[in-house]
């Protein structure tokens, strides 16, 4: 690709999604886009590129956001995130919204909605448990088609195969000839919506728990605080952030801090209360009350 | 370190199964049919078995059957690799004490997965 051609691409993408390509990702545009441009019925390419810099088609420039989002994902992803979802999150919240008993979760970046149904099929494994809970699940993505996928809820053999204990096949899907659809008392749990993460999230309401998990990995630093600091005001005060393995919160927002124990666990940094604290010693430090919660021992 | 026995007629199946469960850091032993993992858990039990369903001699489900009769012959994890991939297969072997079931073909992060499951590994 020419650099010309690519500084476009680059440029459209990053205002557009805040997606950042680097010129040795510049493979990833030919080999994503080239079926773009089939589709569209452009003769190459190049004619593309053309055309969009002449005339820049929302739609078209729609499809190829789509096109270079990543959509890897599998259920139970990293296994870890789910077990302190149902070990330490959970546990938390039942007690703190013991009077409200709804419980709010956004899975940011669902891409084919491995990660909701994951969560779902965790509640519903409780079911006992959560009589009376409300559970609402609110999962968004920037693509339609992947969108659409997530809804489907039908996977293949692979696809079920990568993360999805069997007794849960089991339990939730139904094998349609080479597809393992997954059933409807599990997809009705999961509401799904169009979301970009540059877009403002107040329609999305608040949230008790936030998985934003291998999303912010192709933000820059910029857009990555940004972002992080927008779901900080989502984010219910008590509420929890699970972040990708590699994904960090230091050096880009000071809203969340670290879990030390738990390794993509955040919570939401405490505002400092000015009046200093009457109990005298023994007391930890205003920014660190969210640790006292009985969640991460601090002794 | 821990053994891992494969029971699959195919010789290039074995030799896959051994390449990804070396690099797990397994121990692996070979078995060509149901008879031969009978004969081998008879002298030593395994850790773990992957287990084909269709075999001469003895099939997967019938050596299951009666290695769960054998003593300590709850120990082993079991977990069916097989061509086999529809529910009522999948229902069988559960109810016959398998651990986990890999429908073919399978790789290295399929077979992954299923063993952290299990908690034979841990996700790194």
């Amino acid at each position: 690709m020419k650099i010309s051609d690519f500084e476009l691409y680059k440029s459209l993408l990053y205002e557009k999604s805040g997606l950042v390509i680097t010129p040795d990702k510049s493979y990833l545009l030919d080999s994503r886009l080239t079926p773009i441009a089939k589709k569209w019925n452009f003769a190459s390419l190049e004619a593309m590129t053309l055309q969009l810099r002449a005339i820049p088609d929302n739609k078209l420039i729609k499809d190829i956001v789509e096109a270079m989002t990543t959509n890897e994902t599998s259920f139970f992803r990293d296994t870890k995130p789910f077990q302190i979802f149902q070990e330490t999150i959970l546990p938390v919240l039942l007690e703190k919204r013991k009077i409200k008993k709804t419980i709010r979760i956004w899975c940011a970046a669902c891409s084919s909605g491995q990660e909701p149904y994951s969560l779902a099929m965790i509640l519903k494994e409780k079911e006992a448990l959560l009589k009376g809970w409300r559970f609402e699940i609110m999962a968004t993505d920037i693509s339609d088609d992947i969108l659409d996928q997530a809804k489907r809820a039908s996977y293949t053999q692979f696809e079920v195969q990568r993360g999805l204990p069997i007794q849960y096949l089991m339990k939730y899907f139904m094998q349609i000839g080479e597809t393992w659809q997954l059933k409807d008392e599990i997809r009705n749990m999961v509401r799904y919506s169009n979301f970009n993460l540059l877009d403002p999230m107040s329609r999305l309401g608040s949230f008790d728990i936030i998985f934003c998990r291998n999303v912010l990995i192709y933000f820059d630093e910029k857009t990555k605080g940004d972002i992080l600091n927008r779901m900080s005001t989502q984010l219910e005060n008590d509420g929890f952030l699970l972040l990708g393995g590699a994904e960090t919160v230091l050096g880009i927002t000071d809203k969340f801090q670290p879990n030390p124990e738990k390794r993509g666990l955040y919570v939401k940094t405490q505002p400092k209360t000015d009046t200093p604290s009457a109990t005298g010693s023994g007391s930890s430090t205003s920014s660190t009350s969210s640790f006292t919660s009985g969640l991460f021992k601090r002794t | 370190m821990r053994t891992c026995l494969v029971v699959d007629d195919s010789r290039v199946v074995r030799k896959v199964a051994r390449r990804i469960l070396e690099d797990l850091h397994f121990n692996c032993e070979e078995a060509e049919d149901g008879q031969q993992a009978y004969e081998y858990c008879a002298t030593a039990m395994p850790e773990v078995i992957l287990l084909d369903w269709n075999m001469p001699v003895m099939s997967g489900i019938e050596f299951l059957e009666k290695l769960r009769q054998m003593p300590s012959g709850d120990s082993p994890r079991v977990v069916f690799c097989t061509t086999e991939n529809d529910m009522s297969h999948i229902q069988r072997a559960m109810m016959a004490g398998a651990n986990e079931y890999i429908m073919k073909p399978f790789d290295t992060d399929i077979i992954k997965s299923k063993f952290i499951q299990i908690g034979l590994i841990d996700e790194e």
